[in-house]
């Protein structure tokens, strides 16, 4: 029997395109070009399932127009926000993502940040690279002790926790703000907070792990800035909507922030060119959940979920 | 009247706040000054007491020039290699560092090391200095995770047990090696392996928390780092002195190390300019215990160190007795 064809938009991680090889005619993009709609429809001609990426965008008429043979979509994702649910349940089609993989790495990436902004590495970094260190001074390069501090961790979800987790293992205290309390097991120690101000006033270091939207646009503005403890250490990898950017950059200025540590941008991979002339600011270009075992643990769960589908079963990372 | 103090080198201003309230001092925040304008203020302020840092070259010779009125050198610092300890003792002067306060300090940049090596942070900053402006690829610019990872562990004292503590909070499964086994409410769950060659190749990440070795021979030298299981990161924040830095950039360069964090190099300020052409390191100037909290207990543990022995009490951190 002819091996089922699978359409995959983009270049995977090695071990990913070696596995759907081997269980399928798969249509692979070596040269990793951009695809549009239209080349998907295109692509996807004959195709039994597509695994897409979150770069393209899957509108109701494109789902709609997607040919009659594609029983399952794909994405090497968490997030669906570039899918038309809706449209794909209006149409039968099932959609797997890949939830919980990336929660450590994402989580790992956060601690960076905080320790990064926190200690000033990027500016230790410059200066050694730079061959204008002249040596070691007592006063040089003063950061901030984040052992033993406070933490407040803003979205106490799945890497919101792991966040927590991490902390912990530094001594820091951990606060959050969520919609709703969490089970005493989940919180593990974490102190809940009810309003902004509380939360914002014991927030010595802030991590950001909520979901973007509109819910939470712009939620760090120069308002609940002011009411974080005077040089404050905020990181934000989660979504760069959460974040009044010219709010950020004028507390960073002003020194009210001791630094922050940014892995997401509102309009990325643009981003506010003022970060790029504050010294206090750790930047990385959107790589949290970018280590090789991530990405193979996404791909192997997105072809689990595409062969469940295939199978006729139930997968356990169904979009509902 | 209050004791009279000179300090070599600039200091946090909560310290300065100390010595301002209980000491006789003419510049209570300390001036940057070499070993002769030293000698020179030591003589005319009639001091009493002494206060250094790593940057002051106490020689012998130095010290046998210190005026007999000066009852005690504290450096503000853990390592006391600038200082001829034997030299002060001959001559019957005190001299004192400030252990344990760097502990939870150099832990954290221990972390933080392990995971800009790891994550690639270097080339991320540079990336982002240069404007960004595209996405990446699915399999582009990928670091290695930290998470679950074997961690080994050479020096398992406070700071390296510190380091333990918040490498489980990663999930990371530790290994180390030390002159002796520690007992388990420190091991917590550690393996001890007692010989430095059979701990690497069982290592995905080594980091040293070792003093320095008397003879001075490196202990990661082309053979040891050959011993890591090929994509090892490797970080070191406490002595430049035990790395062969020239096995260190061929393991670097060849691959066999995915990463490295260095806080510490043979020569410092002076440093190989070599490293500083690696994409795959993530460098810092000598800055483990850079926080205003551990600098301002560093000097007040050095007061604490002179005031003892002004007031007749053994000091607190004494380097000989």
């Amino acid at each position: 029997m002819a091996k089922p064809v699978l359409l995959i938009t983009r270049h995977l991680p090695p071990a990913i395109e070696a596995r759907a090889a081997r269980d399928y005619d798969a249509r692979l993009n070596p040269e990793d070009t951009p695809r549009v709609a239209a080349d998907i429809l295109r692509l996807a001609q004959g195709a039994d399932a597509v695994l897409c990426c979150p770069a393209e965008k899957l509108d109701g008429a494109t789902i709609g127009a997607l040919p009659a043979t594609v029983k399952v979509l794909g994405t090497f994702s968490v997030g669906y926000d570039h899918i038309d649910i809706a449209a794909c349940r209006a149409r039968g089609l099932p959609v797997v993502n890949t939830p919980d993989v990336l929660s450590v790495a994402t989580a790992e990436c956060c601690m960076l940040l905080i320790l990064a902004a926190a200690r000033r590495a990027n500016e230790g970094e410059r200066l050694v690279r730079s061959g204008t260190w002249t040596g070691w001074a007592p006063t040089q390069l003063l950061g901030t002790l984040v052992s033993g501090r406070r933490l407040g961790v803003f979205g106490f979800g799945r890497i919101g926790r792991e966040v927590a987790r991490m902390a912990r293992a530094f001594g820091m205290e951990v606060h959050y703000r969520d919609v709703a309390r969490v089970s005493a097991e989940l919180e593990d120690g974490a102190i809940w907070h009810e309003d902004d101000d509380s939360f914002l006033a014991a927030s010595e270091m802030l991590s950001l792990n909520a979901p973007g939207g509109n819910a939470t646009r712009q939620w760090l503005n120069a308002e609940r800035i002011a009411k974080l403890p005077a040089g404050a250490v905020v990181a934000n990898g989660a979504r760069g909507t959460l974040v009044d950017d010219e709010a950020l950059i004028a507390a960073l200025r002003d020194g009210h922030l001791a630094a922050a540590g940014l892995d997401v941008y509102d309009g990325e991979p643009n981003l506010n060119p003022g970060y790029l002339k504050l010294e206090n600011v750790v930047l990385l270009p959107h790589l949290g959940s970018a280590t090789r075992e991530t990405r193979d643990a996404m791909g192997n769960i997105v072809l689990d979920g595409i062969d469940a589908v295939l199978a006729g079963r139930e997968p356990r990372n169904l979009v509902r | 009247m209050r004791p009279r103090l000179i300090v070599t080198r600039q200091i946090p201003a909560a310290v300065a706040v100390r010595i301002g309230a209980e000491f006789d001092c003419p510049w209570p925040e300390g001036r940057d000054m070499d070993a002769e304008e030293m000698l020179r203020q030591l003589a005319a302020t009639k001091a009493d007491a002494l206060m250094i840092s790593s940057h002051m070259k106490f020689t012998g010779e130095v010290i046998g020039r210190i005026p007999d009125h000066v009852r005690i050198a504290a450096t503000c610092s853990v390592g006391f290699e600038h200082m001829d300890v034997a030299a002060a003792r001959a001559r019957g002067l005190p001299v004192t560092n400030t252990p344990d306060v760097l502990t939870e300090c150099t832990a954290d940049l221990t972390l933080m090391l392990i995971l800009t090596a790891c994550r690639r942070a270097h080339e991320y900053d540079a990336i982002m200095r240069a404007g960004w402006r595209r996405g990446f690829g699915l399999g582009e610019m990928l670091g290695t995770r930290v998470w679950g990872k074997r961690l080994g562990i050479v020096g398992m004292g406070r700071i390296g047990q510190a380091v333990a503590r918040r490498a489980r909070g990663f999930g990371m499964d530790i290994r180390y090696t030390d002159q002796q086994r520690m007992r388990p409410e420190i091991e917590q769950g550690a393996t001890f392996i007692p010989d430095l060659h059979a701990l690497l190749p069982e290592c995905d990440v080594l980091t040293l928390h070792a003093p320095g070795a008397p003879d001075g021979r490196p202990l990661m030298n082309a053979d040891a780092f050959a011993r890591l299981p090929k994509g090892a990161v490797f970080v070191n924040a406490a002595r430049g002195v035990l790395v062969d830095e020239e096995a260190l950039l061929a393991a670097l360069r060849s691959g066999h190390l995915a990463a490295a964090g260095l806080d510490v190099f043979r020569n410092e300020p002076a440093f190989d300019r070599r490293f500083a052409e690696l994409p795959n390191v993530f460098l810092t100037p000598h800055m483990a215990s850079a926080t205003v909290e551990t600098r301002t207990a560093m000097g007040m543990r050095a007061l604490d160190n002179i005031a003892a022995v002004l007031a007749g009490r053994p000091p607190i951190d004494p380097l000989w007795i």
